[in-house]
């Protein structure tokens, strides 16, 4: 597909590396040159120096023939116009970074009569994914499939567990469980599990699971499945407000430490329920105050990446309260991994993801038939939900017998609302949706995993 | 510097050198000549050595400018030393630096030869001799993209250090594709003049060499009097053809997509157009009173001028016979050139077009110092960055120009004879005037200053800069 992209900012570049990957034609359009010149070297694209909302640039950029347009400059407004005014030469889909609270509120309104076919806003995703893991705290991330029907989660395995030395296919004898492991990620890299692969204690592993069943096998490795009730914020910006706000709404306690005494009044008006700490958040004692030792979620979201990370550092060696650490640079996620900090949000990968979602689901319609797609185990991995529409090679047939190739793993099948976690001689049926974990990216079509 | 994909691009670009000569061996075969079996060799040593160069596959993926030069000038320099094997095997030519300087010279499309005589020579020689001129024409790198699937950086900085012209522009989004449809629009109109050739009572192996010449716009010729024995519709042809490879390709997707209107008016387009056009009526009428007619005066201006300025190099008259002026304006073309992103060499219309806009800006300067303007090509401001690296560009060229003027120096021809030499070489054109001119070849020369038009010829070809890297110490570093 050919997919123009306004603005090479973070999110920009991360939407044009991923869809490049999966050749997609990209046109990246910047009012500054030298930033398109740094990134030219990066990703094989066509760049354009110039505001996107300008027509003559649009056209130059090929509009009338592009399929989708994907505003995410800085600015609210341009993003909006660059839309608007696509609209009107052209067919096709348009994305927009919208994060202003108050044009988030009316975003019925700008998709219905402004044509914009969605828009994104990166601190609420973000904030709606930390309130998924506050939810239930013992996993490091949650993903839903079909409808919530399904849950990815990821989580550590502790030496409590008991679960040292065993093999995969040995799980379900022995917790009686119907739940599939479908990533192991170590120091050394991601396996996809087979059935003889042996778990070891501190492997971070992903299973698939009915939320019942999630919760009936934390319950018998000994994992807490409550929520947290209370949790300390740290950074008063949108993305915590609407974090608050959301926490507020699941009966959460919420306490955020903001440096900005006007800020905080601004906070106090618009949650009323939360309490509001006007004082630096890298200031030990006034953690320690504000109840860090007896918090049960900790969520640092400063716009300093290193403040965030030490922060979270200082609180597991004083709490055990659940971290969640915003980081924004991407470039050093390995090492960032290696210091344990529990759940990193990343709300690049976030809007990326969320849009790449979007890409994949619109091409559903002219060759692939992606539902959705999460970047897993670090962007390492993929999780696939696919329809099956009709008969093909790999219907109707028991998956033991599918030449699959490797790397890959169906580990969730929806036969008509109901959640089969397969095992060899269940088949897949027409009308199904397959979910499908892979480390090979670029999946298009379900008939893909197969051996050629 | 990552050595393994240097060693990988290098090793595909040698393989693909083999798969090249497999026509020449073809043209062999189809004429009975014992030359196919040097062609063998030099194919099986392409491939061997090819193959052992990219057996292993790269370890390391990165891909930077600094690699996009450095591969890219080694794999020229490759191409060069394996594509004289067939002349060295055959006896053709028996000098190595001869043979390295023939193929060279076929390569970078200048077209100056060391061979006094060449009918003589096996038929599949020079058909290999005028095609090195097609392969050269559009770049063997751009062709090796289309072949090898790579991501991200690795096309962008081959592309940029191999097309000509002060900066890449792209007609599609992926540079694969762009490849792609440079390299349809070349072959398309290569067929186009060898069909029109041959209705005009062409041989096609005639046609075909003589097209490849004019595609790549090198020069070789496979008659001793260059085209001056073909007719003049042949001639004429060929004059028409020659325009059109010096023009911007750009042009040429304009009009595949229906904006012909978009294509002619591309500033360096025009500006080309209309060089010619001066340079075309200045040269027949200084020239008028040698030929009589206005017809064959009018075709001996048209095609010297477009030989000249697409930097080909093909030569209807001895025009070092000609009045001084015409001689001059002829070497005034050779520096000037033909269109970025064409096949042509020379400084390129785009850059003498911005170098002259600066100097308009420049004086602007004194008469109002505190104005501030910005350059403008085709509508849109121009980078400083493009202005800067053109005047750096400008600065080195006269740099290694004046350093081979002299190096030649040393063979104590006269002063004219060295000047042309190396405007022709670093130009890519081909002739010269005086010892080198049209009728006369480059053998007069010694070793050492072959050597030092070699090197003119591929840092004209390469644009300077990627050549100049391998000499400069600091890039064979890890660190």
């Amino acid at each position: 597909m050919k997919i123009i992209i306004i603005g090479c900012g973070k999110v920009g570049r991360t939407l044009a590396q991923q869809l490049s990957e999966e050749q997609h034609d990209i046109v990246m359009v910047d009012t500054q040159p030298q930033k398109l010149q740094e990134f030219s070297e990066e990703v094989d694209a066509m760049y354009l120096a110039g505001n996107g909302a300008s027509i003559s640039i649009q056209d130059e950029a090929g509009i009338r023939t592009a399929d989708i347009l994907i505003a995410v400059t800085g600015s609210d407004e341009l993003n909006l116009l660059c839309c608007l005014i696509a609209k009107k030469v052209s067919k096709c889909h348009t994305i927009a970074r919208v994060r202003n609270p108050i044009y988030s509120q009316e975003i019925g309104f700008i998709r219905e009569r402004l044509g914009v076919s969605m828009s994104l806003n990166p601190e609420l995703a973000t904030a709606t994914e930390i309130a998924r893991i506050l939810r239930f705290p013992s996993a490091i991330q949650i993903d839903t499939f079909a409808k919530g029907r399904v849950e990815l989660l990821k989580f550590k395995l502790k030496p409590e567990f008991q679960m040292d030395g065993l093999a995969v296919s040995e799980l379900a004898e022995r917790f009686k469980c119907d739940i599939l492991i479908c990533g192991v990620q170590r120091e050394d890299g991601v396996a996809i599990p087979r059935g003889d692969f042996v778990l070891r204690d501190n492997d971070v592993i992903s299973i698939v699971a009915a939320p019942k069943n999630s919760a009936a096998f934390f319950k018998k490795i000994g994992l807490a499945t409550h929520q947290v009730r209370n949790a300390l914020i740290v950074g008063g910006g949108t993305l915590g407000y609407y974090l608050a706000k959301q926490l507020l709404y699941m009966k959460i306690k919420v306490r955020i430490v903001e440096k900005d005494k006007e800020r905080c009044e601004e906070l106090s008006e618009l949650l009323p329920e939360a309490s509001i700490i006007n004082g630096d958040g890298t200031d030990k004692k006034l953690l320690m105050q504000s109840g860090l030792p007896s918090a049960e979620a900790l969520i640092t979201l400063t716009n300093i990446d290193e403040e965030n990370i030490f922060l979270s550092l200082f609180a597991k060696e004083q709490s055990s309260a659940k971290l969640v650490t915003k980081v924004n640079r991407i470039a050093f996620d390995s090492i960032i991994e290696k210091l344990d900090l529990g759940s990193v949000v990343y709300p690049k990968y976030i809007t990326a993801d969320y849009i790449l979602q979007y890409v994949r689901a619109m091409q559903n319609s002219i060759g692939s038939n992606v539902e959705t797609l999460y970047q897993i185990l670090d962007n390492k991995a993929e999780a696939l939900e696919f329809y099956i529409r009709e008969k093909g090679p790999l219907v109707d047939v028991p998956l033991m017998d599918l030449p699959l190739k490797n790397d890959l793993l169906v580990c969730c099948i929806n036969h008509h609302g109901k959640i089969i976690i397969p095992r060899g001689h269940d088949r897949i049926q027409v009308g199904d949706t397959v979910i499908i974990v892979t480390t090979r990216k670029g999946l298009q079509d379900i008939n893909d995993i197969l051996r050629k | 510097m990552n050595y393994g994909v240097i060693r990988f691009v290098v090793g595909w670009t040698l393989m693909l050198e083999g798969a090249l000569m497999v026509p020449s061996a073809a043209v062999a075969v189809i004429y009975g000549e014992d030359v196919f079996w040097d062609f063998a060799a030099a194919i099986a040593l392409c491939i061997i050595c090819g193959l052992l160069a990219k057996i292993k596959r790269p370890a390391k993926r990165e891909f930077f400018a600094r690699e996009g030069c450095v591969s890219v000038a080694l794999s020229w320099v490759a191409l060069s030393v394996m594509g004289s094997l067939p002349f060295l095997f055959s006896g053709a030519i028996s000098d190595p630096i001869d043979a390295l300087f023939e193929t060279v010279s076929g390569f970078t499309t200048t077209g100056a030869s060391i061979l006094p005589e060449v009918e003589s020579l096996p038929r599949s020689i020079l058909f290999w001799r005028s095609f090195t001129h097609w392969i050269g024409g559009m770049g063997v790198l751009v062709f090796l993209l289309i072949l090898l699937p790579m991501t991200g950086g690795f096309s962008m900085n081959i592309m940029k250090a191999e097309s000509p012209g002060p900066s890449v522009s792209r007609l599609v989004p992926k540079v694969r594709t762009t490849a792609k449809i440079l390299y349809s629009i070349y072959i398309g109109m290569t067929i186009i003049q060898v069909v029109l050739l041959v209705l005009g009572k062409m041989s096609l192996f005639d046609a075909l060499t003589l097209t490849f010449g004019t595609a790549g716009t090198g020069g070789f010729g496979i008659r001793n009097d260059s085209v001056g024995s073909f007719s003049s519709y042949h001639q004429i042809v060929t004059t028409i053809f020659m325009i059109l490879f010096g023009i911007n390709f750009n042009a040429y997707y304009f009009i595949l997509l229906g904006k012909a209107k978009a294509a002619f008016k591309i500033e360096e387009v025009r500006g080309y157009l209309a060089i010619i056009g001066v340079a075309t009526l200045a040269i027949a009428v200084n020239i008028y009173h040698m030929y009589g007619s206005l017809a064959e005066t009018l075709r001996h201006a048209a095609f010297q001028v477009a030989s000249i300025i697409t930097t080909t190099g093909y030569t209807t008259t001895d025009f070092n016979q000609w009045p001084e002026v015409s001689r001059t304006i002829l070497v005034i073309l050779m520096f000037i050139g033909a269109c970025a992103g064409s096949t042509g060499g020379g400084i390129k219309v785009s850059r003498i077009l911005i170098l002259l806009k600066t100097v308009k800006k420049e004086i602007g300067q004194y008469l109002h110092p505190k104005n501030v303007k910005k350059i403008k090509m085709d509508g849109k401001s121009i980078e400083h960055e493009v202005v800067r690296s053109t005047n750096v560009f400008m600065m080195t060229y006269f740099l290694i120009f004046t350093g081979s003027v002299l190096l030649l120096a040393l063979d104590g021809l006269d002063l004219i004879t060295n000047f042309t030499a190396v405007a022709t070489t670093l130009n890519n054109v081909g002739p010269g005037l005086e010892l080198v001119g049209p009728m006369s070849n480059f053998s007069v020369y010694s070793g050492l200053s072959k050597f030092v038009m070699v090197f003119d010829m591929l840092a004209g070809r390469l644009e300077l800069f990627p050549l100049l890297l391998l000499f400069c110490p600091e890039t064979w570093k890890k660190f």
